[in-house]
């Protein structure tokens, strides 16, 4: 017995929760990022499951999709790290709780 | 692709995403989301994809992953424990997770097994990249050279 779509999809879905736990629960900035690389991981694995359980098209879609959302990924990390020293050597700080001057 | 591996590497991957996401130490932390992208990167070679699962290693686990560790010893200095557990963070992502798998199950037209295919070769991707996929290749090429700078201007000194 192979596994299904729903059973890829499930897997999926529990990534994606584990990443959005780390985003709502942690105050570190590295760790919210962290979350984000996993729910961005969790939506590649969906692109490459439907590509899988759907019959085959010339050129292959979803591979081409997951590639390009990994290099965006890539990007969105090299400026969300860059992003997190700046505000460390303003701040001495990465916790976001502390990060509050815009607040109204 | 058999079924007790594909349950194997989903159930190791899953330790390790929630580990990551709520282990007290950051480098602890940074070395799970590592073997979380391991385990992803498992599941893409399952499904056929090994092209895509080597560029997940070499992207997240040789650049991103490391890159995480440098920006860590950077900002060592700021040891604050998080607080606590945010309960209502946790809540809303159980929430999120059982309506998803509610979703899920309820749709009848993904219960279906995988079709046979051809085997995808890394031939065939580089035809697709240089043919129908060449403006958004490009369009990439210049987001990840305007991030790169973005982010070197970012960190640059500045002039007192």
């Amino acid at each position: 017995m192979t596994p299904t779509l729903q059973v890829v999809l499930v897997v999926s879905a529990s990534l994606f929760s584990a990443g959005l736990l780390a985003v709502l629960s942690r105050r570190h900035a590295i760790f919210i990022l962290i979350g984000i690389e996993m729910m961005l991981a969790a939506a590649n694995l969906n692109f490459i499951a439907f590509w899988r359980f759907s019959p085959q098209s010339q050129p292959p879609t979803g591979v081409m999709i997951a590639i390009f959302s990994i290099a965006i990924a890539a990007a969105e990390a090299a400026v969300g790290l860059a992003l997190v020293i700046a505000v460390y050597r303003h701040y001495r700080t990465t916790n976001v709780d502390h990060l509050n001057q815009l607040k109204g | 692709m058999s079924s007790a591996t594909f349950v194997l590497i989903a159930v190791l991957t899953l330790a390790a995403a929630l580990a990551a996401a709520t282990l007290q130490k950051l480098m602890h932390a940074t070395l799970s989301f590592a073997l979380t992208l391991v385990g992803v990167a498992a599941l893409f070679f399952l499904l056929g994809a090994e092209f895509v699962g080597l560029v997940l290693v070499f992207v997240y686990i040789g650049a991103v992953a490391v890159l995480i560790v440098f920006t860590i010893l950077l900002t060592r200095r700021d040891v604050g424990k998080d607080r606590g557990a945010n309960w209502g963070g946790a809540f809303l992502a159980v929430a999120v997770f059982g309506g998803l798998t509610w979703a899920i199950l309820k749709t009848q037209s993904v219960a279906i097994v995988a079709p046979h295919i051809r085997a995808l070769t890394v031939k065939r991707i580089g035809e697709a990249l240089m043919t129908s996929y060449v403006w958004p290749l490009q369009c990439v090429g210049l987001l990840l050279t305007s991030a790169l700078i973005g982010a070197l201007v970012l960190v640059m000194e500045e002039k007192r």
